[in-house]
């Protein structure tokens, strides 16, 4: 193939649409993420989360013609399940680590049987006709979540009463503010989000629900998180690359001469390293991972 | 008592819940426990596929439940599993002329020490480095998957097929298999499983090093006052966890497919969280937790063909709903361990 100019930098634009777009969906599940971990409660059940927002999304659209509605039915079906993981975690005080896997599991199980059961199928949902799937909507709206969610955590009361929640729960229970309605709220505002980034997955990038289609997505959400440090623009900044590695990804895809399997592993190292202290350091809230009782 | 019990109680809760479901789909769930549990136990065949998928969750909820002794969560035996299985393959492919026994005890040797590296890392970053295991495993176990793709698409690829897998390994690798159970694969796995699962309970709570693991879990500055090096033990925990979930490696290949194929766990890893968890991280609880997850599985995978709208997605979900009942419990000895002293 000759490389001109012209091809070059169509290909180089190409590519950075294609990051912007596949970045979406982990944006918005990554600040989700970032709700309900600085609030105290690790959330590996992003990845179900997201999935049955996938799910719901799909169905929602399908069913009303309208992707807007079906991203609302995606959203409502993401923080379904955060209740029961709030239900879980926060009132029985069931292990996060423990409950989060088996909130994944139920996704992955629950969602192909319930499209067998709409639609006789296993696994998928129908395609949904280009003209009611979102364009460019949920990109526009994630970069403007980001925004919104940096505002309101740095200079809003109840963003302070979210970080103390994380860190100190004792001086915001001191304080007169139950830590763990906090963490509630913390808990749907991330399954909310996290069912929107499956929902940009399902009826924006591409067509139709399929079993497992969020495919790890929403561990990468949570590395991003990690690698941002816990603060939504480093976050954001965190998706746009690891959404980077998998456009690269894309477009190698059946080229053959390049194992794809490195750039895939890429942002895991990274996050790895991150973590350890090698490259900057990223520290965690206090209290995460600390269920919250009085004395 | 209330320790056999609560475990019981919670899987027959998970029952009745996806039962439950099963009827809001249109079936008798009556009908459908039947299947279960013919499915599972109801012919040699049946009940050999039972043992067949049961084998590899010993090993995993074994690797979880040391990790979890010495306080620490492996979420990543099916990173730990995938690597054990690549190199039992690829030790049988690369080598395919060595003679039985030696063979398979070189194979065998390759799935632990995949697995172990596996878990020293995670081990070494959270003693030396401070960052925390569940992160890293869960990365560990994307990872382990980008490899094992690379290795099995671009090094080893087998030629004859289309399916993402490596070429087949020596005759001399094959174990034995028990014949009593017809077409299903119950190879020398089990027996090495139930095996290990003893020394497992020797190394705990009749050596040092056990007493160790068990006092680091406890109370690290306990452990730390009494002269215990806090950060050794979870690396040497966490390795013991990885190796024992690489030995899954042993029965897949060496005594199923005869070669490493992607993605051939339907998530044996995750699973031996439940086990351990339903077992009470005791090896003879897990031995039993297995044998309950692997007739769910088996039986639910007849629901698939038997049933019109059951698919075997739903033992997914009764796990689930397993694990979220436990889980409440499981809690318990949780904080008690955590408890501030």
């Amino acid at each position: 193939m000759e490389l001109d100019e012209t091809t070059l930098s169509h290909m180089i634009a190409q590519l950075l649409a294609s990051t912007l777009r596949v970045s979406t969906p982990l944006i918005f599940a990554a600040l989700g993420g970032m709700f309900s971990e600085r609030s105290g409660v690790i959330n590996i059940a992003l990845e179900g989360m997201m999935l049955v927002g996938a799910w719901g999304a799909a169905v929602g659209t399908l069913a009303a013609h309208s992707p807007w509605l079906g991203s609302a039915c995606g959203i409502g079906a993401g923080m379904l399940l955060a209740v029961l993981y709030g239900l879980f975690v926060i009132r029985l005080r069931a292990n996060q680590i423990v409950a989060g896997t088996a909130i994944n599991m139920l996704a992955l199980g629950l969602t192909p049987f319930l499209c067998k059961i709409f639609y006789d199928v296993t696994g998928s949902t129908p395609a949904i006709p280009i003209g009611e799937r979102f364009q460019s909507a949920p990109l526009w709206l994630s970069w403007l979540l980001v925004a919104g969610c940096w505002l309101w955590l740095n200079h809003t009361p109840a963003g302070l009463r979210l970080n103390f929640a994380g860190e100190h729960p004792e001086a915001l229970d001191a304080a007169g503010i139950r830590v763990n309605r906090v963490r509630w709220m913390a808990v749907l505002a991330s399954g909310a989000l996290a069912g929107m980034g499956g929902a940009s997955l399902s009826v924006f990038l591409s067509s139709s629900f399929a079993r497992n289609m969020t495919a790890g997505r929403g561990f990468m959400a949570l590395a991003a998180l990690i690698f941002g440090k816990w603060k939504p623009i480093p976050t954001a900044l965190a998706c746009l690359l690891f959404g980077f590695t998998e456009a690269v990804q894309i477009r190698l895809q059946g080229k053959g001469s390049i194992p794809v399997q490195f750039i895939q592993i890429l942002p895991y190292v990274v996050t790895m390293l991150v973590l350890a202290g090698f490259v900057g350091r990223s520290r965690a809230p206090k209290a995460l991972g600390t269920p919250f009782q009085r004395e | 008592m209330r320790k056999i019990l609560q475990p019981i109680l919670a899987v027959a809760l998970g029952l009745v819940l996806g039962l439950a479901a099963t009827w809001l789909a249109g079936e008798n769930p009556w009908h459908v426990l039947v299947i279960l549990v013919r499915g599972a136990f109801g012919s040699r065949e049946a009940l050999g596929m039972t043992l067949f998928y049961s084998t590899p969750l010993i090993f995993t909820g074994l690797s979880v439940a040391v990790a979890f002794h010495a306080g620490l969560f492996n979420i990543g035996a099916e990173g730990q599993l995938t690597l054990g299985a690549l190199a039992a393959a690829a030790v049988g492919a690369v080598w395919s002329g060595l003679p039985w026994p030696v063979a398979p005890a070189l194979a065998g040797a390759a799935a632990v020490l995949a697995g172990t590296i596996w878990g020293v890392i995670p081990g070494w970053l959270r003693a030396r480095r401070g960052s925390h295991e569940v992160i890293n495993t869960i990365m560990l176990n994307l990872i382990a998957s980008g490899l094992a793709g690379y290795v099995t698409l671009y090094l080893l690829k087998n030629p004859d097929s289309q399916n993402p897998e490596t070429r087949p390994i020596g005759a001399g690798y094959a174990i034995h298999q028990f014949r009593t159970f017809g077409e299903a694969h119950v190879s020398t796995a089990l027996p090495l499983a139930l095996f290990v699962s003893a020394l497992v309970w020797v190394l705990l709570w009749r050596t040092a090093l056990g007493f160790e693991i068990r006092a680091v879990g406890q109370s690290e500055s306990a452990a730390r006052a009494a002269g215990i090096d806090v950060g050794k033990i979870r690396i040497i925990a966490l390795a013991t966890a990885g190796g024992l979930a690489g030995l899954v490696g042993v029965g897949e290949v060496l005594g199923n497919a005869g070669k490493f194929v992607m993605e051939f766990s339907p998530g044996y890893g995750f699973l031996g969280i439940a086990v351990a968890l339903l077992g009470r991280n005791q090896p003879v609880g897990i031995v039993a937790a297995a044998l309950l997850f692997g007739a769910l599985h088996k039986g639910t995978r007849d629901l698939d063909l038997e049933t019109e709208h059951i698919t075997n997605e739903l033992s997914l979900v009764l796990q689930a709903l397993i694990i979220l009942s436990v889980s409440a419990e499981g809690l318990w000895s949780w904080m008690k361990r955590r408890s501030p002293t």
